[in-house]
């Protein structure tokens, strides 16, 4: 408990107390009258100068209002009826102060449970100055420098091990439980827990551009993007509190001028100014205005502490409502991580091919020209090449020792018009043409990652209608991979541009508030994560682009995510519904009980605070999703 | 520019009041507020003098939220 709450428990138990005694011992008039407004004032001070202050700052219907109206009413009422019970009014209050105790308290600590999950921000990195360690602010480190980084401590800032080896955590960063083996020349990226033995990180990123930076940046500022119950609930609040403040005016006045005019009765004032009173305790909204919000920023924590980084509330909505899942395949379904599986037809060496081809994609960033390079093994001696064309979805020509080498898909062969053989190996087929002669192909396939085919599976149980499939890939792989993994739909030997063309036709397809998402690796599909109804990156830890424009950022890359990322949203706004249901249905019943003089105040008061209460405890529901 | 501040409040819609009323002052472009991590990330405006503008969201902060506090 912070030392805001403990002094509200202080005043609790100071105005209960006082409030016991003066029922139990019999006091003379006023005297009890002074110790019962003392009472109340102790429990409700800070709410009037509250409600005073609203009022000043032009905030005038808050809950602080409403309570401060209702207390200060029942108190006028039982002078001037000359009752003497303040009972009531000190109840009120105090029952008020209880649930907003309890609700801040309950709040707070599972806040901080999530907060410590998601604490990835590193204070300081360990410099080795004249053999002795320092610690430095690790925006201060310049890139290049070399940390160090002792067992137990976070790893600060992106970059490469130079001597040493251990075993780090990554639980923070992806989900993964199990810690990853780390050795020299292995990239390390921030946010990691050094588990085991002391090693030294040349840094290759600034502190600022590091994954830890990105991480906390995309979670601190995923608030700002309000979902459409949120917006709805502060929409409602603000028309919602002023009518019921003036029903509450005309339940006092009308029925007793009624009364007197046309039914020559006695006006019965206190009666239904009592009425009026408990009908704006009832229709306090801090139930919904308090509740709702925080169910999204539990389920967006919960997510979060699972690996899973949404970058705002509209887009939990939309993935509870998501019925058609778009993969790319490359490095989302498969690991994208290619090998050469045969080299054929090729009246040269093959090693000699290999080299050529590799040589002529050597500028390329894309997975097939980095296996091809991881295949032919050595240092590629990048002068030999020169006047690189690159040719988006077909593939590169190059100079290479003064030779034409033209790399890349049938596509390509049959723009230069030369006569290529088919393979019949299922996998990505790179054929090689040196000085327009055809010299054969390179056969590359990529592996399906172990859980995409339960991933479908368990996208379908989740009540995903349709999983379509993408891919530049040739037909006879494509279809191959869709049957193992169980996808409905696959197109194949798409360019970067067919695929937004494809979601766009997709999208058209969707009825009413379906959605769907687009999953992708973030390599070259940056423009199709934006177009989506929610656009998901995932592994995307590195690709800078992808963070931008994904909405959803997997923090590692199982596939299986994406079914879990559906089923928290799905519980969120479940709780979101419920809780709006549930809360206006009780407020609406007491109301209408209120007005009919049968609920009092000890009923209102459970109206408003007993329906706080359980609405908040549903809410934090939403931190926690069974697996 | 961008930078965060470290903020203390206590209910979720509080804090959505807040980002609101932080967000309407004069000199910052967008702001956001993260109850869950008690944060709040302020884009100022270009050549915004960052101190006279933060005095300003913590008075527009408090008028909204009483019991708020912001770590400048």
């Amino acid at each position: 408990m912070n030392k805001k709450q403990k002094k509200v428990l202080v005043r609790i138990l100071i105005a209960a107390v006082l409030l016991a005694l003066l029922n139990l011992v019999r006091l003379p008039e006023l005297p009890a009258m002074i110790l019962y407004l003392a009472a109340y004032l102790i429990i409700g001070y800070d709410i009037l100068r509250k409600a005073g202050k609203g009022i000043l700052n032009g905030r005038v219907f808050d809950e602080n209002f409403l309570m401060a109206v209702a207390t200060i009413g029942a108190v006028a009422l039982a002078i001037i009826s000359g009752s003497g019970d303040f009972n009531e009014a000190v109840l009120v209050m105090l029952f008020y102060q209880v649930g907003e105790l309890f609700q801040s308290y309950a709040v707070g600590k599972s806040r901080r449970s999530i907060a410590s999950l998601m604490d990835i921000r590193p204070d300081y990195a360990n410099i080795e100055v004249d053999g002795k360690l320092e610690q430095v602010d690790p925006d201060e480190v310049e890139t290049g420098s070399v940390i160090v980084v002792q067992p137990g401590e976070k790893v600060p800032i992106d970059g490469v091990v130079i001597s040493g080896s251990s075993t780090v955590n990554t639980s923070a960063l992806t989900g993964e439980s199990l810690p990853r083996d780390i050795a020299e020349g292995d990239e390390i990226i921030s946010g990691c827990i050094n588990l085991s033995g002391l090693i030294r990180v040349r840094t290759t990123k600034p502190f600022g551009e590091s994954t830890v930076s990105k991480i906390l940046e995309l979670v601190e500022s995923s608030g700002s993007r309000k979902s459409r119950s949120e917006q709805f609930i502060s929409r409602f609040a603000r028309v919602y509190t002023p009518i019921v403040c003036y029903s509450a005016l005309a339940l006092a006045i009308l029925p007793p001028l009624v009364r007197i005019v046309f039914m020559g009765l006695g006006g019965d004032w206190t009666d239904w100014i009592y009425r009026a009173l408990t009908f704006l305790i009832i229709s306090c909204p801090c139930a919904l205005v308090i509740s709702i919000p925080l169910s999204f920023f539990a389920g967006l924590g919960g997510a979060s502490s699972e690996g899973v980084l949404i970058k705002g509330s509209n887009y939990l909505e939309a993935l509870a409502q998501t019925k058609t899942v778009v993969f790319d395949k490359t490095g989302t379904l498969t690991r994208g991580v290619f090998e050469v599986s045969g080299i054929h037809h090729c009246p040269i060496e093959d090693e000699k091919l290999l080299e050529y081809a590799a040589l002529a994609e050597c500028a390329s960033s894309h997975p097939i020209s980095k296996s091809l390079r991881e295949a032919y093994g050595r240092e590629l001696d990048r002068s030999r090449v020169s006047d690189i064309e690159e040719i988006s979805g077909n593939g590169v020509i190059a100079k290479v020792d003064g030779h034409t080498v033209a790399a890349g898909n049938d596509r390509l062969m049959q723009r230069l018009g030369i006569d290529h053989k088919p393979c019949r190996s299922v996998g990505t087929i790179v054929h090689v043409a040196i000085d327009g002669v055809y010299s054969g192909h390179i056969v590359i396939s990529d592996v399906v990652k172990p859980s995409s085919a339960q991933a479908i599976a368990e996208l379908k149980k989740e009540g995903v209608g349709k999983t379509v499939m993408l891919t530049g890939d040739t037909k006879s792989v494509a279809d191959r991979v869709a049957a193992d993994l169980g996808v409905d739909e696959v197109h194949s030997q798409l360019l970067p541009g067919d695929k937004v063309s494809e979601v766009e036709r997709l999208l058209g397809e969707t009825t009413g508030k379906a959605k769907l998402a687009f999953v992708g690796d973030g390599i070259n599909d940056a423009p199709v994560l934006s177009r989506a109804d929610i656009g998901i990156a995932m592994g995307a830890m590195g690709s800078d682009a992808a963070i931008e424009a994904a909405d959803v950022v997997l923090m590692d890359d199982d596939p299986l995510k994406i079914s879990r990322a559906i089923k928290i949203s799905r519980k969120c706004i479940r709780i979101v519904y419920e809780n709006i249901v549930f809360a206006l249905g009780v407020k609406f019943a007491c109301l209408l009980l209120g007005a009919l003089g049968i609920a009092d105040m000890g009923a209102a008061i459970f109206a408003d605070v007993g329906v706080m209460v359980i609405a908040v405890l549903n809410a934090m529901r939403a931190l926690h999703c069974s697996k | 520019m961008k930078k965060t501040y470290k903020i203390e409040v206590d209910c979720a819609n509080c804090a959505n009041l807040m980002e609101e009323a932080a967000g309407k002052t004069e000199g910052v472009e967008k702001a956001a507020v993260n109850f869950m991590t008690q944060k709040m990330t302020l884009e100022f405006a270009e050549g915004a003098d960052i101190d006279a503008v933060m005095k300003n969201v913590v008075k527009n902060c408090k008028k909204v939220e009483d019991d708020c506090e912001i770590y400048l």
